[in-house]
């Protein structure tokens, strides 16, 4: 053992400046949450009952052992019994094992069947998964919307500092009324992406050109965040949920609010479609829209990443024909990564993005796209 | 168990006494060896120069994960880490680590003159160097190597993946015929070389896990290939195998991947039983306490695997009904393991105890592959590994039961045999040095990890919330360590081949048993030309 010491002693030094750090830093707490749903707190019985057992059984085996490695030691003269083999003790150690089993499969079960059961709901929502971002639309309230990442790239490359949600926080959050039988309908539209909130018990995975179900009925009114679970490419690590759960009136009002905001923001695309912008306004717009919803692939510079995301720097779709460059950002390129953007940009934000790639990085094609033109691309797509 | 030596007699061969009849010349003695002692040694090589490469790429990630922010590399480089971390090391460390030892130790254990297909022996080893080469190369081509998991789960891994794809459908394929014919070879080998009276039921334990590890081989490796294969065609040749619109579904491809992924885990394990229940006897001076039931468990626990692998899918949304079957034998696989556990526990008891490096690593194993034993129970439960899955509880258990479990008997077995492969005594200081600081930074390494996912953190992300930050930075630290002990373990093994040592005896453990021990140390370049008897 005499090695020993040199080594902890090492240890104990280079783990100094982190126990000086701990202190002001934000804590983690180190078991499964409780959560905030009758299911959640079930699933944190279980997951302590059948830590106890295996501790008890973990501390029996170990005492065993441990007491034949300081006892049984042949420097303390301990001679080797040669007895091997008895038919009574390897029953037991297998039938009792085996009822500890059937012990813990029965609340396992009915827990299990509980959560298995979507029916009867009293809202649903359906959850889109793609790369790398999340869309939640309330079925038959006419309120859909695209959730992001809201965590500024800056703080991710270590260039400010890092706000205490770092990573955890999106624009639009999605809200749910408390005490309501809420049920997610969870897909894709590209990989595998899956919907995880901790304080529900819920982890969804979203499958491409399929449908799952899951729900979950909040107690307690608050913000719950998540992540997504399933690798899902890049960006992978930055693409949160939030959950904002209201009161049902404070939800009912909010529901209403979107609901209006939504026909106005239409009513606004209309008037639109008669104006024409200037090529200063579009270009501030196109890179806030770019550095939001492209640069993740095609990266801020326009380079994109050699083999797998292609360059828009110099590239043919951004410098030759219009109308097939509109159709690549409105409909996306099937086979590919390209997502269709037709609905998760507003028409404005559209007409600013493509003018903007068609006059960065030394494109300088000049041309100048008016929401007018994309809305005609898209109406024929729909013919 | 004894024998008639036999071995290394002179007149069994035509060179005379100072002559073993070993080629001359590098391409000879290596490269077209047939000899199962070289052909062991090369594999025990190459896999721990791939322990190190695929180390070195957990150490990129280590290092990455120190802080959060992005510091070092590039989320998509990361991902490429993770990806060729887990295939080196399941492919190119451990699996072909326990063939190395198969092929050294099975034909001197059985009392065989060497494996049954000593050509195709070469044959599958040199084929590993090559795909290794090619699936390291893939992360230089344009758009970066495989970066969609070990696990290459469609459509990430195919309409979504880098151009080098094929590259890396390819090396899985050659990696699945190297196993494949390895596996052949083993059960050849154990059922038509046994020595006359080496029934099945006087085999050594390691022979009988190898031999249950072959079969499970044989099963799933053509699984694997398929399931590349048709990640290969749907990517490159238009099918729909994993692609809705065109009739197929994603989920296929985890059920295909994990009917052949959960036997594997056990590929990875089963050999592990057999090297402890060696070691565990030798260092307690003391018959193993079940042998009959050591081999129906093993056989009990192949047989399950067959019957768990959509446990790793509980959340991808099956009927209930399937994820109750799936808990239940899932559950049940406990029940055979924890008779292994106590069989181990039943033989040092009451036995007259010393602590020799190879028996520091075996306890260790106990121990720690019992953690992560208990975390698995944790994780068959379905309602609790919703919330587990995909979290760093799930990293901390597979790599309890394949770093602390796996990597730690593979040391174990190294340490017991080395004075039977070299000749000399390894240094038992730096042996014990390397025990002591790979059981507490693999702990370091290791545990918190549990903390983290309980607190919800995903698996596969190159950034994390603020409040991970504290835990990440011990979980590096103690990676670092972890890594850095490994050294100790190249100079020890550096030492021995050099013959820089103590002179072996043909003995060197007291309490242990079989064949292996009753010819000289180094062992002979030819053994049991003749076949031993077996009283």
């Amino acid at each position: 053992m005499s090695q020993l010491k040199p080594v902890s002693f090492a240890f104990l030094i280079t783990l100094l400046p982190w126990a000086a750090s701990s202190a002001v830093a934000k804590s983690m707490p180190v078991n499964l949450t409780q959560g905030v749903t009758d299911i959640s707190q079930q699933v944190y019985d279980l997951h302590m009952t059948i830590f106890y057992i295996c501790c008890v059984i973990g501390i029996v085996v170990f005492a065993v052992m441990f007491w034949a490695i300081i006892h049984h030691r042949k420097d303390k003269g301990a001679k080797a019994a040669q007895f091997h083999e008895n038919t009574k003790v390897e029953i037991l150690w297998t039938a009792i094992p085996f009822v500890i089993l059937i012990a813990m499969a029965i609340p396992a079960t009915k827990t299990l069947i509980a959560m298995e059961d979507p029916s009867d709901a009293d809202i649903t929502i359906q959850v889109t998964g793609s790369q790398w971002k999340w869309h939640y639309k309330y079925f038959g309230q006419d309120v859909e919307f695209y959730s992001l990442l809201a965590t500024r790239q800056d703080q991710i490359n270590n260039e400010r500092n890092k706000r205490d949600n770092y990573l955890l926080e999106v624009d639009y959050p999605l809200v749910l009324p408390v005490g309501k039988k809420v049920r997610f309908l969870v897909t894709s539209e590209d990989v595998i992406h899956s919907w995880w909130v901790p304080a529900f018990a819920v982890k969804k995975d979203a499958n491409p050109g399929f449908i799952n179900e899951a729900w979950t009925r909040i107690n307690e009114p608050g913000v719950y965040r998540g992540q997504c679970a399933e690798l899902c490419g890049k960006d992978h690590g930055f693409m949160p949920i939030v959950v904002i759960a209201k009161p049902e009136q404070e939800f009912n009002a909010w529901l209403s609010e979107q609901q209006q905001k939504i026909a106005a923001e239409k009513a606004a695309e209309q008037a639109l479609l008669s104006m024409n912008m200037t090529m200063d306004e579009m270009m501030s717009l196109g890179e806030k829209v770019y550095l939001k919803s492209c640069a993740a692939c095609h990266q801020a510079n326009g380079e994109g990443l050699a083999g797998v995301f292609p360059p828009l720097k110099g590239s043919k779709v951004a410098t030759e024909d219009v109308l097939k460059h509109i159709d690549v950002v409105v409909n996306g390129a099937p086979g590919t990564a390209m997502q269709a953007f037709a609905k998760q940009l507003k028409l404005k934000e559209l007409s600013a993005v493509i003018t903007y790639e068609r006059n960065a990085w030394g494109n300088d094609t000049g041309d100048l796209v008016q929401p007018a033109q994309v809305k005609a691309v898209m109406d024929q797509k729909d013919l | 168990m004894t024998m008639e030596s036999s071995i290394a007699n002179p007149d069994m061969t035509d060179h005379g006494p100072h002559h073993d009849h070993k080629p001359s010349g590098f391409m000879a003695r290596w490269v077209l060896t047939t000899n199962h002692k070289d052909i062991g040694s090369l594999y025990l090589l190459f896999s721990f120069a791939m322990f190190l490469t695929g180390g070195a790429m957990a150490m990129v990630i280590r290092a990455e994960l120190f802080q959060p922010g992005l510091q070092l590399i590039e989320p998509n480089f990361f991902n490429q880490m993770t990806t060729v971390h887990g295939l080196i090391m399941v492919f190119g460390a451990v699996m072909p680590a326990f063939v190395g030892l198969a092929n050294w130790m099975l034909p001197v254990m059985i009392g065989a003159p060497d494996m049954a297909l000593p050509r195709m022996n070469n044959w599958s080893f040199w084929i590993l160097p090559f795909a290794f080469t090619m699936m390291l190369m893939s992360l230089f081509m344009e758009g970066g190597g495989p970066n969609f998991g070990w696990t290459f789960y469609a459509p990430l891994s195919t309409k979504y993946s880098p151009d080098s794809t094929a590259v890396f459908v390819f090396a899985v394929h050659l990696m699945g015929i190297s196993s494949i014919m390895g596996a052949i070879n083993v059960i050849v080998t154990i059922v038509n070389l046994r020595a006359p009276g080496m029934t099945m039921m006087k085999l050594p334990l390691f022979v009988w896990t190898w031999l249950i590890t072959a079969f499970l081989l044989i099963a799933v490796m053509p699984v694997l290939a398929g399931v590349v294969t048709m990640v290969l065609t749907d990517k490159y040749f238009g099918t729909s195998f994993f692609d809705a619109a065109g009739g197929g579904d994603p989920v296929m491809f985890q059920h295909i991947f994990w009917f052949f992924g959960h036997p594997e885990v056990y590929i990875m394990i089963l050999p592990s039983f057999g090297i402890v229940s060696a070691i565990i006897p030798a260092f307690s001076r003391k018959p193993l306490f079940g042998y009959a039931s050591m081999v129906y468990a093993t056989a009990s626990i192949a047989g399950l695997s067959f019957l768990v692998w959509a446990h790793h899918m509980f959340t991808t949304g099956m009927p209930v009904a399937a994820e109750l079957f799936f808990m239940y034998c899932t559950m049940l696989i406990s029940v055979p393991t924890g008779v292994k556990v106590f069989n181990w526990v039943a033989t040092m008891w009451r036995g007259s105890l010393t602590f020799e490096v190879p028996m520091l690593f075996a306890i260790a194993f106990i121990v720690l592959f019992t953690i992560g034993g208990f975390s698995g129970l944790m994780l068959a439960i379905t309602p609790v590994d919703f919330q587990y899955h995909d979290t760093y509880f799930v990293v901390a258990h597979f790599h309890y039961v394949l770093v602390s479990g796996a990597i730690f008997s593979i040391m174990a077995a190294s340490y017991y045999w080395l004075p039977k492969w070299t000749g000399v005594m390894f240094d038992e200081g730096l042996g014990k040095l390397h025990f002591w600081c790979s059981l507490i930074s693999v702990n370091v390494l290791f545990f918190p990890m549990h903390f983290l996912g309980l607190a919800g953190m995903p698996r596969r992300i190159p950034d994390y919330a603020l409040q991970f930050a504290n835990v990440n930075a011990i979980v590096s630290i103690g990676g670092f360590a972890f890594g850095l002990s490994q050294l100790i373990f190249l100079v020890v093994v550096i030492k021995c081949m050099r013959g820089k040592g103590e002179k072996a005896p043909d003995k060197p453990w007291e309490g242990a048993e079989g064949l292996e021990w009753e010819m000289p140390s180094p062992a002979p370049y030819h053994t049991h030309l003749t076949p031993p008897e077996i009283k």
